[in-house]
């Protein structure tokens, strides 16, 4: 075979040499295809799989993995949660790249046999002051609101960042949680000889052909026309889908199912019967199309949208089919399983590819070399002595707040329907969103917390410390909720894994992950890796999204950011460090991006963390936040303005640190929680801080319309609500329709 | 005064799942000789451009920058004098 | 007092109104597939909000053609209590057992928020249990929400006093500041001239709760409950 062709599918000589071996002859057409999908970076995890086996797969809560996601059990509940990534759709066609993203991800829960429940989503993009970034983040947000409000799950949260490395390609990274009775549970797997494989779904088309071999594998060049057909969502038959196929799950006639996504019939026919153990024999003719004269390698890389492969007890095809028909939706048995190992596709009886199952799954795996960049040597040095500390700290503060990256977003979230379902108790707005879970049985009184968290800025400084700021910050953020971090699903952004100097980003960030979940004793249960995010004006930072869940024993006392009343006492759990690397305010106010990440010390993080969880389950809390980015005053600004008909403000009178000024305002040191409860509270709280070696110090008091924050006596901050809520609120609108 | 109508449709070998389902509901009430239903946008321009000459570039061009998406939509348009 | 809550392809609310029925309320109920054509012993039907038909081509207007449609059609001829919550409005409406056509918000987004309603009507078997004038928090999300009627249309729903919910200030204070998505003269909710059918777009299943922010949808399912007894009595 010329090697121009398996060139173009992304297959190197020395993977199209081993295809050879493995078969003992050339491979056919089709099975070349099926080859390039099932290898390639996106499905196969080339480089990647030797890192990823770092992460912890056990954790304080039992743990499930599937082939496609992952979760823990909680009583009689499973909760299945999984992040992942559609970034290089999305950078040319926002909407229907978000649209898929989400509906992607969906598939996945709901092939478990997992209810979704809920969506969150991380994004980020480049400035906004450039137009094509606008139209990128304008064009997402409208994707994930048509198709997450359309199939029915509330999008409950999420975040959004902008930075001028993914300028060229943003980020879009879609996560779904699901809940099953653990006796519900699905595997994506195809065995028993004699079953029957049938497709289930919308028809298939030229969808994105070679959508992930050529898209994922290979950044984008200016100039290439690389536009391959772009799928399209539609989430009404994937709403429709969701019923019929949990419906059918519950016949207890399905022995395995699997979501068509990347790769397509490819990537099912193949992983299902690895993971079976067995192989099946599937015929072509039986796929229902919507395109005339497709080539059985079009149909095997199709990723037209919501389609799933069904493997169904023998003799039990016809109620199954019923099932679907009666939504409206195909069905067909378009194979059987057998004992032989081989996936076996035919083209009207004729064999067109024939290949052993694990073969085509057990992709190669790569060692990568790895290298630390020489410009960090140089950007981790921050002399604070040649940082001027800024005059007007009101100003600062006004600033930050109208930054896109701390701005209130509710002008993304109201887009998104975060009601339906009626499980959700605390809104789109709070460190985290909370589920109740009474509604799926049992009389529990338990409910869920979930956010996403990256701050890929730390991340591009300082890989290892970045990515453990992150895992620790998704737990704070659901600490401060009231809830028991649980466990990750991640979803790993980076550059390409053949340059040295990204491929050290990778490791080093999972090599981070790994660590804080050890120490946090949580579980990663599922993820997704996305590499070859650059463009020719450069890499995106390392971004490592976490997404993480948390365990809430008793729903009546869940935590929210804000503060409630005036005449509360105000407490600072954590301490204040002189350290401005890496932060918002050195970008924001001072155009660098320098330093080194803020220190993470993760035994004072478990410190706070336990005192704020365990103040918060006793009921003697009223708010609960974490510091993060913008630091103390962004922080304390956020508690007195995001309820917009309760805004309260704060007199921060005793603090008392030497360093300088902006640094103790602006500064992101870890591990922070502020809490607000009645006076009759705050010695309980000293008491509990004081068993889990807690810092702890009263700050001060909210109440009146101002929010004021001083260092010994000196004023730093002097705001009225309404400049802070004007800034904070009415910024994003303003910058994207202007 | 000149009028162009330009019509906007998905690419062929777009899924219109609109289309699609439009398709299944007039086969329901009693329709049963189609094969095929698409989606569409209809704009209509109204032009005041004394050089007649220069209006089918003009509005190709509009089409190119703003109206259509070229990822997955196609179009063409039909000028007439008011 | 049997309730049938409607289930369309795309709906997604249904599930949420019957749990408020069934397990706060604690009132029988069942689910009506589109396709079924017997409603009995239902004392009133819920189309609830979703997508119904992924709202292609426009909301409501395949849904309106389902099989069920006839059935409800004769049902709220003959009495029968039918609420149309979002979509299910929207379906009313398309189907002519309500006037008046939605359009798509003014600022051509989707909008999800806790909103304000003034209950103007009082005396419907929906509403008999809230005062006049009272305010609610009820949460709105759609798309489309901007509801219109021509002018005569207008005259005769406010000569029949078949405005039932508009859009409002937390004191009640009614003006286009409060109007969420351009909707005519704020109307939020409104009621045919029998008083059977009244078609909202805010969803009352997600304030029924006070766990989930707002309890003050619940009184109008409560409302229909308390009427359908007192009727029973005689």
């Amino acid at each position: 075979m010329k090697p121009g062709v398996y060139h173009s599918l992304g297959l190197s000589e020395q993977e199209y040499q081993n295809i050879c071996k493995i078969l003992k002859r050339q491979p056919t057409n089709t099975e070349l295809a099926m080859f390039s999908v099932e290898w390639s970076e996106h499905c196969g995890y080339l480089c990647s799989r030797k890192w990823l086996k770092l992460l912890p797969k056990t954790g304080k809560y039992k743990t499930l993995i599937g082939e496609d996601s992952g979760g823990i059990i909680i009583d009689d509940l499973a909760i299945i949660f999984k992040m992942e990534s559609h970034n290089h759709p999305s950078q040319i066609e926002p909407k229907q790249g978000a649209a898929t993203g989400v509906g992607g991800i969906i598939r996945d829960i709901f092939t478990a046999g997992a209810r979704p429940i809920a969506s969150l989503n991380s994004l980020r993009f480049g400035p906004l002051s450039q137009a094509y970034n606008k139209y990128l983040l304008s064009g997402v947000v409208n994707g994930i609101q048509f198709y997450g409000n359309c199939v029915g799950v509330p999008t409950v949260g999420g975040e959004i960042y902008f930075d001028e490395s993914y300028s060229g390609n943003c980020l879009v990274n879609a996560m779904c949680i699901g809940i099953a009775k653990k006796e519900k549970l699905m595997r994506a797997r195809a065995s028993g000889k004699g079953n029957a494989i049938m497709y289930v779904g919308s028809s298939t088309g030229r969808d994105g052909i070679g959508g992930c071999s050529i898209l994922a594998s290979h950044e984008f060049k200016e100039g290439e026309e690389k536009r391959p057909t772009v799928q399209i969502g539609d989430p009404f038959t994937e709403k429709c889908l969701i019923e019929a196929t949990l419906e059918a799950i519950n016949t207890g006639y399905l022995v395995g199912i699997k979501d068509m996504g990347a790769a397509g019939l490819t990537c099912c026919t193949s992983e299902m019967a690895s993971a079976g153990n067995s192989g099946m024999d599937v015929e072509l003719k039986a796929v229902p199309r919507r395109e005339e004269n497709m080539e059985p390698w079009e149909i095997m890389m199709s990723e037209s949208q919501e389609r799933m492969l069904v493997c169904v007890k023998k003799g039990k095809e016809e109620q199954i089919k019923k099932i679907f028909l009666k939504w409206d939706l195909n069905a067909s048995v378009i194979g059987r399983v057998t004992e032989d190992g081989l996936v076996t596709i035919m083209d009207n009886g004729k064999i067109m590819a024939q290949i052993k199952a694990h073969s085509l799954t057990k992709a190669p795996i790569y060692n990568m070399p790895y290298r630390k960049p020489r410009y960090l040597r140089k950007l981790n040095k921050l002399k604070l002595s040649k940082i001027p500390d800024s005059k007007d700290y009101n100003q600062v503060l006004l600033k930050l707040l109208a930054a896109p990256s701390i701005t209130n977003k509710a002008w993304v979230y109201e887009q998104y329907d975060h009601m339906v379902g009626t499980n959700t108790v605390v809104l789109p707005g709070s460190d985290a969103a909370v589920l109740r879970l009474s509604r799926f049985g049992g009389r529990t009184n338990k409910g869920i917390a979930a956010t996403t968290d990256c701050n890929s800025r730390y991340c591009f400084l300082n890989p290892y410390k970045g990515a453990q700021i992150a895992v620790a910050e998704a737990a704070r953020n659901l600490v401060c909720s009231g809830a028991r971090p649980a466990a990750v699903t991640d979803c790993l952004n980076f550059g390409n894994p053949q340059k040295p100097e990204s491929f050290w980003q990778f490791k080093n960030c999972v090599d981070g992950i790994a660590g804080a979940c050890r120490a946090f004793n949580i579980a990663v249960v599922s993820g997704n890796v996305s590499f070859y995010n650059e463009s020719p004006q450069s890499a995106i930072n390392p971004t490592p999204a976490i997404g993480m869940i948390g365990i809430i024993n008793d729903i009546n006392k869940t935590c929210s950011q804000n503060f409630k009343q005036e005449g509360d006492i105000v407490i600072l759990l954590g301490y204040c460090r002189e350290e401005l690397g890496a932060s918002e305010y050195l970008k924001e106010i001072h155009n660098l991006i320098r330093g080194d990440t803020p220190q993470l010390d993760l035994r004072l993080e478990q410190a706070v963390q336990k005192t704020a969880l365990q103040v918060i389950e006793k009921g003697e809390v009223n708010s609960a936040h974490d510091c993060s980015e913008g630091g103390l005053a962004v922080a304390l600004a956020e508690c007195c303005i995001s309820s917009k008909c309760n805004m309260i403000g704060a007199n921060i009178n005793n603090l008392n640190y030497e360093m300088r000024a902006d640094a103790l305002l602006f500064g992101e040191s870890q591990s922070r929680i502020i809490l607000s409860c009645n006076k009759d509270s705050v010695e309980k709280i000293r008491k509990i801080a004081l068993e889990f070696k807690a810092p702890f110090c009263v700050i001060g008091k909210t109440g009146g319309k101002v929010l004021r924050i001083l260092n010994d006596i000196e004023e730093l901050i002097y705001l009225p609500l309404e400049d802070l809520y004007k800034e904070w609120s009415g910024s994003l609108k303003k910058k994207i329709e202007g | 005064m000149l009028r162009a109508q330009i019509y906007i449709t998905l690419k062929r070998t777009v899924a219109d799942p609109q289309g699609l389902t439009i398709k299944h509901a007039l086969e329901s009430l009693g329709y049963k000789d189609l094969t095929d239903v698409r989606m569409g946008k209809l704009v209509i321009l109204k032009l005041n451009f004394k050089d007649k000459k220069r209006a089918p570039r003009q509005i190709d061009q509009m089409c190119k920058e703003l109206l259509v998406n070229p990822i997955i939509e196609d179009y063409h348009f039909k000028i007439s004098e008011e | 007092m049997k309730f049938g809550v409607v289930v369309f392809p795309g709906s997604n609310c249904d599930q949420d109104c019957f749990y408020v029925i069934k397990d706060v309320l604690k009132q029988p109920v069942k689910y009506i597939w589109h396709k079924d054509t017997r409603l009995d012993g239902l004392d009133c039907v819920i189309l609830p909000g979703g997508f119904s038909y992924g709202d292609y081509l426009r909301t409501g207007a395949i849904a309106r053609f389902s099989p069920v449609m006839k059935f409800i059609t004769d049902f709220a001829r003959k009495g029968g209590a039918v609420l149309g919550i979002c979509n299910g409005f929207q379906i009313l409406l398309e189907a002519g057992l309500l006037p008046g056509v939605m359009l798509k918000n003014r600022n051509l987004h989707f909008i999800c928020r806790y909103v304000y309603i003034k209950t103007e009507n009082n005396q419907t078997r929906f509403t008999g249990l809230y005062n006049r004038g009272q305010i609610l928090k009820i949460p709105i999300a759609h798309n489309e929400g901007n509801y219109y009627i021509d002018a005569a249309g207008l005259k005769e729903l406010k000569n029949n006093n078949q405005i039932v919910f508009r859009y409002c200030s937390a004191t009640g204070e009614i003006s286009d500041q409060f109007n969420p998505n351009g909707a005519l003269d704020n109307i939020a909710g409104i009621i045919n001239k029998k008083g059977n059918v009244l078609g909202m777009m805010p969803h009352p299943e997600r304030s029924s709760e006070k766990e989930l922010g707002s309890e003050d949808g619940y009184f109008i399912f409560k409302s229909i409950i308390t009427r359908l007894k007192n009727k029973r009595k005689w």
